[in-house]
């Protein structure tokens, strides 16, 4: 190990990653730190390789540690660029600085993108370019002496979007539009918009730390893992990774429901067979034979709020129901706002999650004046779907029990609650807020058991619970 | 302890000798992984190469390659060692006049010691790589079996006495992630997340797994997978699909990726209908 100022940076970067939510135990530490002794610290993307075998040990907590990895140990820092800088100007003149004022202005800053877009090895590296950018575009005067980073200057200067045309006519040269060939380009090109973009986000961040400091940025910047986001305030993006982490979460809870199932029964006796066994011990029914066990089927009834105030989740709860269809053979779902529909057609085993959900919410009949209404939902779904509900069921909701001060309808969710096996209500609100205005929580939460559900960690609390 | 790789470097250099295209994280891990003398856990989804890799390592190293294939139901029985009593009951009725003692002494020896996967690599006496595959598929009993194993490189039968390994095995364990596996579990591994290659790098392992197939070809052919993974798919083509889709296209003779060629031979990479309906939609073809 080498010197004071490693060993501090190796400490620092470890509390930040525990700061960020990633779960980094001493040893792991330990082992991070033997690792660098035994690497040439000098490449850049061996460290990052390094540190990343032995810390993070979940896909989710890769984006956070990739972004305070970048911090903590920057690829460029400002001194050292503007030194090198001004070394290349004396040794050779004509070649014009990338980050220059003069000369080489906003044209051919967007060529040299459009090419980096199109993939072109020879048009340089893009961690590059973004820096350059940056340093050309990003800077906006602040406070005396003070200057602030912002990557949206960059992106408006550049405007990367609109290269798209341009791009596709060069590189389809001639050839038909609208084809194969024109979507595998499109793809290529809105793929290096975005790591364009998260180059320039980085270099700003860097940007910013060097003036104001590595734990201050840090703590602003990171997201927290994918498993302690909140879903009511989720992006489009980590839906998607969401997606990936619901299956097993699905599968897990299918095999809980079905052991509990399973523990319950034994097998009756069987009179027939009793008897028969007895007339070799004189009717004397010395031994006893029971039925075999019927094959569990499990039953699973889910009503999940898919109004607008709780769309995210409600993004989340058909992406859970289109995950437990797979797993389970009897499973209805219906979907409400202030009415309630089967949307367990939607979610055939084998049919796309997208189009499900596309043809869910134009075809569904849950809207009828577009205010949550708990009370009226469980009215009609006693209703029209009664028998949904039988001994073998289990019966979880989904919602934030907001009901727009209509009336809760206590009794009929009482005896749709009684008539279930068991009964779970989901709730993505956090516990504080329940009882606010118009949340029904406690009320709805005395007949069936409510459980807080924020995020990913807390649902698999609740499988874990089941058990 | 023997020394696996001198650097990533070479861990690169020597890997592609085997026809393994590593990337930086790849090779890195290895590197530690050798280096540090401790498992490594790949995990991934189906078909990025993770148990190839750990083939590619002992062919590199000219280790020799002792596999556990885990699954649902595996026990010590399976995976460490078993007495092998029939054996053991013939020898007791073959020494009739023995006293007790003597047939004991006797019946708990090597030579009535199955040894299985595990016991096989710690008790080898050239350097092994022990590849524990599929790792959640087993229950998560033989996680707790495994930990003693991982961390210290020994085990105790209690006849024999405590087994520690004279040459540190190679550990590469694999996972779908169907299922987390344990803190404990993991704190003792180096993890890799292996995850599908960029394009660049998927052409280069087509060429090198392909002979005779055109460099631009096999460029558009993993520019094209890219495509269909960023799909939502229910299984994505994997690495092994790609380079299927190389020997289908050269054996049909198409040297180019049009439309026609892409629809007529979707089902080589893509084996469910609403993937192929998907894809077929959402590229026009």
């Amino acid at each position: 190990m080498t010197g004071d100022g490693l060993v501090g940076r190796h400490v620092g970067f470890v509390r930040a990653l525990r700061e960020a939510g990633l779960p980094v135990s001493p040893a792991e530490g330990l082992d991070a730190a033997r690792a660098l002794a035994l690497i040439d610290l000098s490449e850049r993307e061996s460290l990052r390789a390094a540190y990343a075998a032995t810390l993070v040990k979940r896909p989710a907590h890769r984006p956070g540690f990739d972004m305070l990895f970048d911090l903590w140990f920057p690829p460029v820092t400002s001194a050292l660029t503007a030194a090198r800088e001004a070394g290349a100007e004396e040794a050779e003149p004509p070649r014009p600085p990338t980050g220059g004022a003069t000369g080489y202005g906003l044209p051919e800053h967007r060529e040299q993108l459009a090419r980096l877009l199109m993939g072109d090895e020879a048009a340089g590296s893009m961690a590059e370019f973004a820096r350059a950018m940056v340093e050309r575009y990003g800077r906006q005067p602040a406070a005396a002496g003070r200057q602030n980073w912002f990557s949206y200057s960059v992106l408006r200067a550049l405007s990367p979007e609109t290269l798209m045309a341009r791009i596709l006519a060069e590189a389809l040269a001639g050839r038909e539009r609208g084809g194969l060939a024109e979507r595998m380009v499109r793809r290529r090109v809105t793929d290096n918009i975005r790591r364009f973009e998260e180059a320039v986000a980085a270099d700003v961040r860097r940007r910013i730390a060097e003036d104001s400091g590595v734990e201050r940025i840090a703590r602003s910047a990171v997201r927290p893992p994918l498993e302690q986001v909140d879903f009511l305030r989720i992006t489009r993006a980590d839906l998607a990774r969401l997606r990936r982490e619901v299956y097993p979460l699905a599968r897990r809870l299918a095999t809980r429901l079905v052991i509990k199932h399973r523990h319950g029964h034994r097998g009756r006796l069987d009179f027939r067979r009793t008897v028969r066994a007895s007339l070799g011990t004189g009717g004397v029914p010395l031994t006893t034979h029971n039925r075999p066990r019927r094959p569990h089927k499990p039953e699973l009834v889910i009503l999940s709020d898919t109004s607008d105030s709780v769309s995210s989740f409600a993004h989340f709860t058909l992406l859970l129901t289109y995950a437990l269809r797979e797993q389970f053979s009897k499973v209805r779902a219906f979907g409400f706002v202030d009415t309630i529909d089967e949307i367990t057609r939607f979610f055939v085993p084998g049919a796309d999650l997208v189009e499900a959900m596309t043809r869910l919410t134009q075809e569904a009949d849950m809207v009828r004046f577009g205010r949550t209404n708990y009370g009226h939902a469980f009215e009609r779904f006693a209703e029209k779907y009664a028998d949904a509900i039988g001994p073998k069921t289990s019966l979880l909701i989904l919602g934030d029990a907001r009901s727009n001060y209509q009336p809760p309808a206590l009794d009929t969710l009482t005896a749709l609650a009684g008539r279930a096996r068991h009964a779970y209500w989901l709730n993505p609100e956090p516990r504080p807020q329940w009882d606010t205005g118009d949340s029904e929580a406690t009320a709805y939460g005395a007949v069936v058991p409510m459980y807080e559900c924020r995020n990913v960690t807390q649902l698999t609390a609740f499988i874990e619970e089941l058990a | 302890m023997t020394t696996w790789f001198a650097s990533p470097s070479d861990v690169r250099e020597r890997l592609a000798a085997v026809h393994y295209l590593p990337d930086d994280a790849i090779a890195t891990s290895v590197f530690l992984a050798g280096a540090l003398g401790k498992p490594l856990l790949a995990e991934g989804p189906a078909g990025v190469g993770k148990t190839q890799l750990a083939k590619a390592v002992a062919a590199a190293t000219g280790a020799r390659l002792v596999r556990l294939q885990c699954y649902e139901g595996l026990d010590e029985a399976r995976a460490l060692y078993e007495w092998n009593y029939k054996k053991q009951l013939l020898r007791i009725q073959a020494g009739a006049g023995e006293s007790w003692d003597e047939t004991h002494d006797d019946i708990f020896t090597e030579e009535f010691l199955l040894e299985r996967p595990l016991l096989r690599a710690l008790r080898s006496a050239e350097p092994t790589v022990l590849l524990i595959d599929e790792t959640d598929k087993a229950d998560v009993e033989v996680e707790g079996l495994l930990l003693e194993i991982l961390s210290d490189f020994q085990i105790t039968i209690p006849e024999l006495g405590t087994i520690t390994a004279a040459v540190r095995p190679f550990v590469v364990l694999t996972s779908n992630a169907t299922r987390e596996l344990s803190e404990a579990l993991k704190r003792r591994c180096l993890y890799l997340n292996l995850v599908y290659p960029t394009p660049e790098r998927e052409r280069d392992i087509v060429l090198s797994q392909v002979p005779g197939i055109r460099a631009d070809l096999a460029e558009q052919l993993a520019r094209m997978v890219a495509t269909l993974r960023g799909l939502e798919l229910k299984k994505s083509p994997s690495i092994a699909e790609t380079i299927d889709w190389a020997n289908t296209l050269l054996a049909l003779g198409r040297d180019d990726i049009s439309e026609a060629t892409v629809a007529d031979t979707l089902g080589v990479v893509l084996k469910h209908a609403s993937d192929q309906a998907r894809a077929r939609k959402e590229l026009g073809l």
